[in-house]
């Protein structure tokens, strides 16, 4: 009969156990429930979030008649697209020297690297409104979009060490005899780089440009600091139409912005994906 | 027990790949090396190395980790640049020309197939980085693919092979660009024994195949040196310690060194008593007596010499009850005798070794020998 004693629980039988269900339960409430009663409210005829009267898609109407929120809303995905590609160009290539490199002043380089990550986002803020206001003022009165230059420079300033720390993670796999094998062949340094080191570091970049895009997307603190009165993002607008009443056009906004990130991101990680699989 | 001269070729000599059949040696010069010598640092690498390899040879480095082998092949391919000399191909000094402008391609020793990339893609590479036309790369990079036997692979990414095949790879990838030289980093290291075998004599075949491609190969297996190459440098601590034959290095190696790096080999002091032209002796106290030798020594009578005998050219045989030891001075000419006790025997599979505890000077002391001798001689021809 010893054999039959009942075996002790494997990893996933914990899962039948109360407490911990109750957690898992407790977890994925706190995380989503929130975003599915904005999205749900959005939908509703009453003025006030707090009771359901009926469905309506009047204030997703309103949203996109609100020039000043459409405003907002091209400027946030301007800002994030540029501050992507910039971002990933520039921290690629800050990955690729600290990787590849020995030169003096590199420890330095690499914590003045880390320090955008680690200092916080209201001391950021400040700083850049008062670079930007003393030290380097941005020219106003700029046609759009490049009154929004200010804020660009702001956010790919914090997201570029982000890049940088994902890609250098994903080149420390890298076999330099690739590298080696590509210049045998007869290949020049810049065709090494396009043809064996940037295929390696893909999904570092594929990782590092959502990141950048998503940081730059949602930031508020240091745009709130940046941003001129013609020069609104989305979050920053939020923020103010808040100050007024929570209205649910906010929510129709929410929505739009929740709906695009989730796309974009699933598109680039499809890319990611067939990149990976690509075989026959 | 009866001891043979070590030139004595009374058993089946093991290595016999001088004179290969089908590689055809011109006797003129495509790779010198004048005067290399590499410095990373302080740390000397390679220690002003002269060498000359032929068109068409299958030459090899053979040498104990870190002994500079490695630096002088990547000297050649161009990812180390000497500190001093010059390395010239066919004539043109090359030392300083970047990896992608010299005639020579390389196998790698973790084969560094492109991973994102096609076989086909693979071959072509260099092609393409050459800009011959797409047509001409396809059928190319089809012919090397054939060559190295991976016809019909051409579309398969590299995580989908072997890792035997994955060499296959890269041995057509470096043979496609038709280079006067062909480098092998440690081919055959990363293979396991029975594949690296195969991989050894298709090695040589494929040389033969190729014609005149001369092939480079780097090595830390002996084995692997003698059973492919034409010619083997022996390097030690950045320096050439000799530049022979398999054969040549096997039977006449020049220094302890080479004696003791290839193949096994027993090694016992001595002191040169008699150095003629055409014989010498030696007196070597841990063995008990004068051993014959039926060539000349350069060196001065009376100096320190090292006696290195290979394990299969001993002989044993039972002494008689009663009868005394032979001495040394009883031997037949031109053989060698000592007497001793088998201590122990080693059983290695293919290899026997006997240890048997020589009886040395001192009552107490054993001298080990390797012998093949106990071997029975016998052949199962199916």
């Amino acid at each position: 009969m010893a054999a039959e004693k009942k075996a002790p629980p494997g990893p996933l039988e914990y899962l039948r156990r109360w407490p911990l269900q109750a957690w898992i339960f407790a977890v994925l409430a706190f995380l989503y429930l929130p975003l599915i009663i904005l999205m749900a409210f959005s939908f509703n005829t009453s003025r006030r979030n707090i009771v359901w009267e009926g469905f309506t898609f009047k204030w997703y109407e309103k949203a996109l008649s609100n020039d000043s929120l459409i405003q907002a809303f091209v400027n946030s995905l301007t800002i994030a697209f540029i501050c992507t590609i910039l971002s990933v160009i520039l921290g690629a290539l800050a990955a690729v020297l600290l990787w590849r490199f020995r030169f003096p002043g590199k420890t330095p380089l690499e914590g003045a690297m880390a320090l955008p990550i680690v200092v916080p986002e209201i001391c950021m803020g400040v700083a850049m409104l008062v670079f930007f206001a003393r030290v380097f003022p941005w020219p106003t009165g700029m046609p759009w979009p490049l009154n929004l230059g200010a804020i660009t420079i702001a956010h790919v300033s914090f997201s570029f060490p982000f890049v940088a720390t994902v890609v250098r993670a994903r080149l420390a796999s890298f076999n330099r005899e690739l590298e080696e094998a590509a210049k045998d062949l007869g290949a020049g340094e810049w065709r090494t780089f396009m043809d064996v080191l940037v295929p390696h570091m893909q999904p570092g970049l594929v990782a590092g440009a959502l990141l950048a895009f998503t940081l730059s997307l949602d930031d508020f603190v240091i745009t709130f600091f940046t941003a001129g009165p013609d020069t609104i993002t989305f979050p920053v607008k939020v923020y103010s139409m808040l100050r007024f009443s929570v209205t649910p056009e906010v929510n129709a906004a929410s929505t739009i912005l929740i709906v695009v990130t989730v796309a974009l991101t699933a598109i680039g990680l499809q890319m990611q994906g067939l990149q990976g699989e690509k075989k026959p | 027990m009866k001891e043979a001269p070590p030139e004595t070729v009374d058993m089946a000599p093991v290595h016999t790949h001088a004179d290969k059949p089908g590689v055809a040696v011109k006797p003129n010069a495509i790779i010198q090396f004048e005067g290399v010598t590499k410095r990373f640092g302080k740390v000397v690498a390679v220690d002003n190395v002269n060498l000359q390899v032929q068109e068409g040879e299958f030459f090899a480095l053979l040498g104990p980790s870190g002994c500079g082998k490695t630096t002088l092949l990547r000297m050649l391919a161009g990812f180390d640049t000497p500190t001093e000399g010059r390395i010239l191909i066919d004539g043109k000094d090359i030392a300083h020309l970047p990896p992608n402008k010299r005639p020579v391609n390389m196998v790698f020793q973790s084969y560094a197939v492109f991973p994102h990339m096609s076989v086909e893609d693979n071959v072509a590479y260099g092609l393409k980085m050459d800009r011959v036309p797409e047509a001409e790369r396809k059928t190319r990079a089809a012919e090397a693919l054939e060559l190295v036997k991976l016809g019909g692979f051409g579309a398969r990414m590299p995580d989908q092979l072997s890792g035997g095949q994955r060499q296959r790879v890269a041995l057509a990838r470096a043979l496609v660009k038709r280079p006067r030289v062909l480098l092998l980093d440690e081919p055959l290291s990363a293979l396991d024994a029975k594949l690296r075998d195969q991989m050894r004599s298709e090695l040589t075949q494929l040389q033969e195949k190729v014609g005149i491609i001369t092939f480079m190969m780097v090595t830390h297996d002996q084995d692997e040196a003698l059973a492919t190459a034409t010619r083997c440098a022996v390097m030690n601590r950045g320096v050439l310690a000799q530049v022979a034959t398999p054969a040549d290095l096997y039977e006449f190696p020049n220094s302890r060194f080479v004696a003791d790096f290839i193949g096994s080999v027993n090694l016992f002091e001595g002191v040169l008593t008699v150095d003629e032209p055409d014989h010498a002796v030696v007196q070597a106290p841990e063995i008990d007596g004068q051993v014959y030798l039926d060539h000349g020594v350069t060196g001065a009578k009376g100096a320190a010499v090292w006696l290195a005998l290979r394990p299969e050219k001993i002989e044993m045989h039972k002494r008689p009850e009663g009868v005394a030891a032979l001495k040394m001075e009883d031997a037949p000419e031109g053989a060698n005798v000592i007497a001793g006790v088998i201590k122990d025997i080693v059983y290695l599979g293919s290899e026997d070794y006997v240890r048997s505890g020589d009886r040395g000077r001192t009552p107490h002391q054993d001298v080990p020998l390797q012998s093949h001798a106990l071997r029975p001689r016998r052949l199962y021809v199916g």
